[in-house]
């Protein structure tokens, strides 16, 4: 262990990682404190809240060059240790553990609220799980090395599925739980090879050795792109990229704060998390980069065009998510990690304040469709603010943050020469905003609806209790503050932006409202027209391109088919061998238990027989 | 060995017909004790093996004029009556307390 000092920005990270590691231990072994419900909630808050703390310190001791290291040897080797565990705070993995412990206490004070009726050994569970996520993913962001992330990777998965299958009651919940799981397991395997393939090339695994050897060109780059493509694997796996997205919008079945702190902030955004720690070893590998940034962008599409068509509020935030990280991803592939990286900040914040402002919404009204909703302008004013606040900034206006990361992203692409996913991109942000204003519209607008919902007919509509609004107004004035910041202090961006690309980026975006707002609130243009003009398009994504259809075919046809043929040729072939030897053994014990009869006379006869043959074979003329 | 004693006796009686009555008698005795159901039975069988084998002794140390074969079953003959008496012995005691001589029957120390 290197010797640390009080100032030094890797204490205070790791300070940050133990304490919610504390306050899972103390709910976890601690039964009759987690049976409690709120008293654990209050312990599971106070560890974040003191993890934000941290987090802000290392953040705030953290230099742009600057780099800590704590580590300690986990599986010693005779040269070098082969893996170790740690700490590594620099710039990126500070900022993302601010974001991380600032999102991960912002729900759990909300969870508060959004889970009041819960009975009380269920929210102990849950605040058990949220505090293990917080740890899991601190982890997964201060790994100093590919061991630990997948490790810290897996935990995260766990906690998705646990928190997916939250209320495990619900069929269609315990389904998404185990489809998250499969499928980000599907990208895991890939990870895994690939972490195996490099530390097969290379014999370490820690990021820092990792980068000298590459900056020193010491790593073969022949055959290095199975090894990154294995890792991209990983990355689409948990970020949701085409064709393995298809997991986060059901994981929507999770309670929302879940959704907005896991499937929105922070877990989902590991896979882009992973590319920006590891930009220099895809820098390498050309080919897959652009393959990591046609698949982004044809994702970012796709998704955008599949939230057209929702009429669940958090389905058309889920497909959002996924749209936004196949902005992310796009950035990556263009070789402009730090566009990427912008992204993830300022979409953790706006997409976790659009989250669990729907959560306010779900809350209050008692359903996820929009349509149950609407006219609810008048009855929840503040949510409706903070949720136009997010709306504004996932739609890319100008004072939002959104916005300029989102412009960072466009340029990034341009100035990375794919001109193909660069279009894709612009569609999708065109998409985008219509999306968006289609929910304010129909949600916040038009007539007031009956309700239909837990709370009945006639139920008052209000906003929600302080402990819900509060975690809303500080992401909603975060939303902005990022966006006034970056009005401020401009930062000097890696590549040059063409001059006509912010009026572009706006011009789509306020296309996109306009469009939402002549068809949803002036009604000048009729829904129906819309839908019957891309009625292919709208039957094809209301049956989500037919990918699940596709994967539950292939399971049901190819994979389940080979298990029972393999399944078949262990029962009767394998076990066959193994029983007919048994069936031998018994039958062969079975007879010679018999010659053991007992009698003298017997065994006489045996003996003198055996003396004969014994002679006749001595004495066998030979 | 004396020298007076005939090495063989006219009309010569030649080895293998001593040795073929010897193994006779040996397959005579085997199949008394192997299928004789009745202990007394068995001890005659027995008798008849140790017999058929004195036989044998007596042949060869006549035909190979050595007397260590005579002394020898000059030994088997008493030690033979030493067996027999214990052995019928033993039969009129298990039979008194069994009231059976059948081998068949005397299963006590069977499983």
């Amino acid at each position: 262990m290197t010797p640390v000092a009080m100032t030094d920005p890797g204490i205070f990270a790791a300070i940050a990682l133990l304490l919610p590691a504390t306050s899972f231990l103390i709910l976890a072994l601690g039964y009759p404190l987690r049976r409690s419900g709120r008293a654990a909630g209050l312990v599971s808050i106070l560890c974040a809240a003191g993890a934000l703390a941290a987090a802000l310190r290392a953040w705030s001791l953290e230099t742009p060059e600057g780099m800590t290291r704590i580590a300690y040897e986990w599986i010693p080797q005779e040269a070098g240790s082969l893996a170790t565990v740690g700490v590594l705070a620099d710039a990126d993995s500070t900022i993302m553990l601010v974001l991380v412990a600032l999102v991960s206490l912002l729900v759990q004070v909300y969870s508060l609220g959004y889970l009041d009726t819960e009975p009380r050994p269920a929210l102990g569970r849950y605040f058990t799980y949220q505090s293990l996520f917080a740890f899991s993913m601190m982890g997964l962001v201060l790994a100093p090395g590919f061991l630990q992330l997948f490790i810290f990777w897996e935990l995260v998965g766990l906690c998705s599925y646990l928190l997916i299958g939250y209320w495990y009651q619900r069929p269609e919940a315990a389904r998404a739980a185990v489809k998250a799981f499969w499928i980000t397991k599907a990208g895991d395997v890939g990870l895994l090879v690939g972490i195996v393939l490099l530390w097969y090339r290379a014999g370490t695994f820690d990021f820092l050795e990792l980068y000298d050897l590459v900056r020193a060109g010491q790593l073969p780059v022949a055959g290095l792109a199975g090894v990154t493509f294995c890792l991209y694997l990983g990355a689409m796996g948990k970020s949701a990229q085409f064709p393995l997205h298809v997991w986060l919008p059901d994981a929507m079945e999770g309670p929302t704060p879940v959704s907005a702190l896991i499937h929105a902030a922070t877990m989902v955004t590991a896979g882009v998390y992973l590319l920006r720690r590891t930009i220099w070893l895809f820098a390498l590998t050309p080919d897959v980069l652009h393959l990591i940034g046609w698949i982004g962008a044809f994702t970012a599409l796709l998704a955008a065009v599949l939230a057209c068509v929702q009429s669940d509020i958090k389905r058309v935030l889920a497909y959002s998510t996924v749209s936004q990280l196949g902005y992310m991803m796009t950035a990556m592939g263009a070789g402009f990690a730090g566009a990427g990286f912008l992204h993830l900040l300022t979409h953790g914040i706006f997409k976790a304040l659009l989250f669990l402002g729907a959560g306010a919404l779900i809350h209050s009204v008692g359903s996820n469709d929009i349509y149950h909703m609407g006219g609810l302008r008048r009855a929840m004013p503040q949510t409706v603010i903070v949720f136009l606040v997010g709306t504004l900034s996932l739609a890319g206006i100008p004072l939002f943050g959104g916005f300029y990361s989102k412009e960072e992203i466009l340029g990034a692409v341009w100035s990375g020469g794919l001109a193909g996913p660069f279009w894709m991109l612009v569609a999708a942000a065109f998409l985008t905003a219509f999306y968006m204003f289609r929910v304010v519209f129909i949600a916040f607008w038009g007539e007031h609806r009956s309700v239909h919902g837990a709370h009945g007919v006639g139920h008052h509509l209000h906003d929600a209790p302080p402990v819900m609004t509060i975690p809303l107004w500080i992401l909603a004035v975060m939303s902005v503050g990022i966006g006034l910041f970056f009005l401020r202090h401009h930062a000097e961006p890696e590549f040059t932006a063409p001059a006509w690309l912010t009026p572009l980026a706006v011009g789509v975006a306020v296309a996109g409202i306009l469009l939402a707002w002549l068809t949803y609130q002036v009604r000048a243009i009729s829904a129906d027209l819309l839908a019957r003009a891309f009625a292919p398009i709208r039957r094809a994504a209301l049956a989500r391109f037919w990918l699940d259809d596709l994967f539950a075919g292939f399971y049901r046809h190819v994979l389940l088919d080979l298990s029972r043929l393999i399944g078949w040729i262990d029962r009767y072939l394998v076990d066959g061998v193994v029983n007919l030897l048994s069936a031998w053994t018994l039958i062969w014990g079975d007879r010679l238990r018999r010659i053991q009869s007992g009698l003298p006379q017997d065994y006489v006869y045996g003996l003198a027989v055996g003396l004969l043959l014994l002679l006749i074979w001595v004495q066998w003329p030979r | 060995m004396p020298a007076s004693m005939p090495t063989a006796l006219p009309p010569y009686v030649p080895l293998h017909a001593y040795l073929v009555l010897a193994a006779v008698l040996f397959s005579i005795g085997l199949f008394g004790v192997v299928t004789r159901r009745n202990t007394i039975g068995i001890l005659l069988g027995i008798e008849l093996m140790l017999n058929s084998v004195n036989i044998n002794l007596v042949a060869f140390a006549r035909f190979s004029g050595d007397v260590a074969g005579l002394v020898f079953t000059v030994f088997t003959i008493s030690i033979t009556v030493a067996e027999v008496a214990l052995g019928l012995a033993l039969v009129i005691l298990i039979f008194r307390v069994r009231r059976t001589a059948v081998a068949d029957h005397l299963d006590l120390l069977r499983g």
